[in-house]
């Protein structure tokens, strides 16, 4: 943490000329990364970008606003439907993708305006219900969705390219994910996302402030659902089959779960989160025949090592791996001089939050 | 004619709400645990469910497997229960206070997948049950109506339940020194009541109350790893009654189960599994505080 000197360097991108200098080197060697690496890594590579999307869609709302979506996954769905059959009735993809990514932001105002009075608890079941109904709806309404028979999703094509997995679907979506980080970042410093972190610290405060509660919670549901309504168009161009039940209760938990292990509030840890939950299934796999005692062959794995990774993660490191990056990055600066407290936590009592 | 077909409509009606009236006493009994532990410490419990499904594994080893008698399994499964939830809030819960209510909510869905997953290593992923006094038996209350002991089994136990942990609350200075903790912690601690203890118990009492649900639950309903997902129905019922009021959570079960059991006769095909959600969303938009919720303005 460098000490800030004036407010032009608090409304920066970038602190400084060395940090655009490796986020470029970052862009180039991921640009350059499919003619090295295999099929399989492109692909997996591509996941992760699809994750941190809608991961950087659900950071702006439960990280910065403070409001909290166990259904999230119904935005993903509805963007990868919505994309999928724009493009089946031959809307061309340039216009297909943002309508997606509309679709889910109109969703994410319908179910935003009657939840404003709701936070905390109230909202996270509300949304976890809405996200249940979403699903069903999926499934029993046949003509649109396929149904349990799931919908094929065309391939589209860019300037005449047709885009396949997973080669034309990463850099898609490695695209994708650059306009999402750079639209976060300018949110975050313009009045809209200062009014999103006053929000999420203090409702009361900020309203006293003269922000206007109801219309930035509205907005920040609709932006957070268009992002991961984006994604979630992706996401069907990386499966390449839909089916409704994929987009049920257990994708919202991971999407949290990203948000969560990555850390809440910063941008950095939705794509850290996004690329531990994203690899965690295969990195299972590749020990699975070496664990001890057929720990490996029992069926509840991997569901059962999120819960554990979540659980470890909110008891011992609660900011999550980007908190974890932080301390490390400090250690090594101040590093003979680092201090064992610097990052001790306070006590801290039970805090009402029947009370806001 | 047109009378006996109106009376085989009144017995249809009783039939269903009878059904309704013992799912719901169910919904109310795993909302019953939501509340108790929201009410005193502020968490909130999304492996309340998983709870429950611990405790009917409990119960089938100590009665299907080891042939205990159902009585006895029964109260060898409520303390196993209590004694896994005592546990959990002593080595889990106690570590986690001080942080954001949603943290909470994370970590109990975590450890939610974890419960379903060691259920499944060691009893095995399949349907299991075991008979009980109630199974297949019927009650003849005259007139044709005819219900299964089964459901007014749920249903008398549910009462007896209530009614022992009513007069806990009220009469027992345990019951007394949980219900001061759970109004203002630090003056319950200074008042000499050991609250961190206090907490540990109530998670247990609420483990314990999800374990008779679980054990009233065996004779309607197999045993599997996946029956806690009752809990978002639960959670329906513990909204409309006001998240924080233990009648409340009751009579919104009650109320959960028998609009259930009624859109499974009247409705299309596949409403059922809509109505606790739908329940849900319209009580938390046209009326938030629940039947019997308080209001509570913030002073600044």
């Amino acid at each position: 943490m460098t000490l800030r000197t004036s407010y032009a360097q608090d409304l920066t991108l970038a602190r400084s000329r060395a940090t655009i200098g490796w986020y470029a080197l970052l862009l180039a060697v991921l640009i350059a990364l499919p003619h090295v690496a295999g099929e399989f890594y492109v692909g997996e590579i591509a996941f992760v970008f699809i994750y941190a999307i809608a991961g950087v869609g659900l950071m702006l709302l439960t990280g910065y606003t403070g409001l909290v979506s166990l259904g999230h996954a119904a935005f993903l769905g509805i963007g990868a439907y919505g994309n999928a059959i724009l493009l089946s009735k031959g809307v061309p993809f340039a216009l297909s993708l943002p309508l997606a990514g509309l679709m889910a932001a109109l969703a994410g105002v319908v179910i935003g305006i009657p939840t404003l009075r709701m936070s905390g608890l109230y909202l996270a079941i509300a949304t976890l219900a809405f996200g249940t109904v979403v699903i069903l709806v999926g499934e029993k309404w046949h003509s649109l969705t396929g149904g349990f028979d799931g919908f094929p999703v065309p391939t589209p094509t860019v300037l005449g390219l047709r885009i396949e997995a997973p080669e034309g679907v990463y850099y898609l979506a490695l695209g994708v994910l650059v306009l999402v980080l750079l639209l976060a970042m300018n949110i975050l410093r313009a009045p809209l996302g200062r009014a999103m972190v006053a929000i999420r610290d203090s409702e009361i405060s900020a309203q006293s402030m003269g922000i206007h509660l109801a219309f930035y919670k509205t907005v920040a549901f609709a932006i957070s659902a268009g992002i991961t309504g984006l994604a979630g168009a992706l996401f069907g161009h990386y499966v390449r089959h839909l089916a409704p039940d994929a987009f049920g209760i257990l994708l919202s938990i991971q999407l949290v779960t990203i948000v969560f292990i990555g850390g809440l509030g910063s941008l950095h840890g939705a794509v850290f989160g996004a690329a531990f939950v994203a690899m965690l299934p295969q990195a299972i796999a590749l020990v699975r025949d070496d664990l001890p005692f057929g720990i490996g062959r029992l069926p509840g794995l991997e569901p059962s090592l999120f819960g554990l990774i979540l659980v470890l993660v909110i008891m011992f490191e609660p900011a999550g791996i980007n908190g974890r990056w932080q301390k490390l990055k400090t250690w090594a600066r101040n590093f003979p001089l680092h201090r064992r407290a610097a990052f001790r936590r306070q006590k801290s009592y039970a805090k009402s939050e029947r009370l806001r | 004619m047109g009378k006996r077909a109106g009376m085989d409509d009144l017995v249809r009606l009783l039939q269903l709400a009878v059904n309704g009236t013992a799912a719901g006493c169910i919904y109310g009994l795993v909302a019953l645990g939501f509340v108790l532990i929201y009410k005193a410490t502020e968490m909130v419990n999304f492996a309340q469910g998983e709870l429950m499904m611990l405790g009917a594994f409990f119960a089938y080893t100590f009665v299907g497997l080891w042939g205990l008698n159902y009585w006895l399994g029964f109260g060898l499964a409520i303390a196993a229960t209590a004694a896994f939830g005592y546990a959990l809030d002593a080595v889990v819960l106690r570590r986690v206070i001080g942080q954001p209510q949603f943290a909470v909510v994370m970590l109990t869905l975590g450890l939610a997948f974890i419960f379903r997953a060691v259920a499944g290593a060691v009893w095995g992923y399949d349907a299991v049950g075991f008979t009980t006094p109630f199974t297949n038996k019927t009650a003849n209350f005259g007139g044709g109506v005819v219900l299964g002991q089964d459901n007014v089994s749920i249903i008398i136990g549910t009462v007896i339940l209530c009614l022992v942990l009513y007069l806990f609350f009220s009469r027992t200075r345990l019951g007394i020194a949980m219900q001061a903790s759970s109004q203002n912690q630090l003056a319950a601690y200074y008042m000499g009541i050991p609250v961190r203890t206090v907490f540990s118990l109530i998670w247990a009492i609420s483990a314990g109350v999800a374990a008779v649900a679980a054990v009233l639950l065996v004779p309607v309903q197999m045993i599997d790893v996946n029956m806690g997902l009752i809990g978002i129905k639960a959670f329906a019922a513990a909204v409309l009654g006001g998240f924080g009021s233990i009648p409340g959570a009751l009579v919104g079960g009650i109320i959960v189960g028998i609009v259930e059991q009624l859109a499974g006769y009247y409705l299309p095909a596949g409403s059922m599994e809509l109505t606790s959600n739908i329940v849900l969303l319209a009580v938390l938009i046209v009326w938030p505080q629940g039947l019997f919720g308080q209001v509570i303005r913030k002073r600044v």
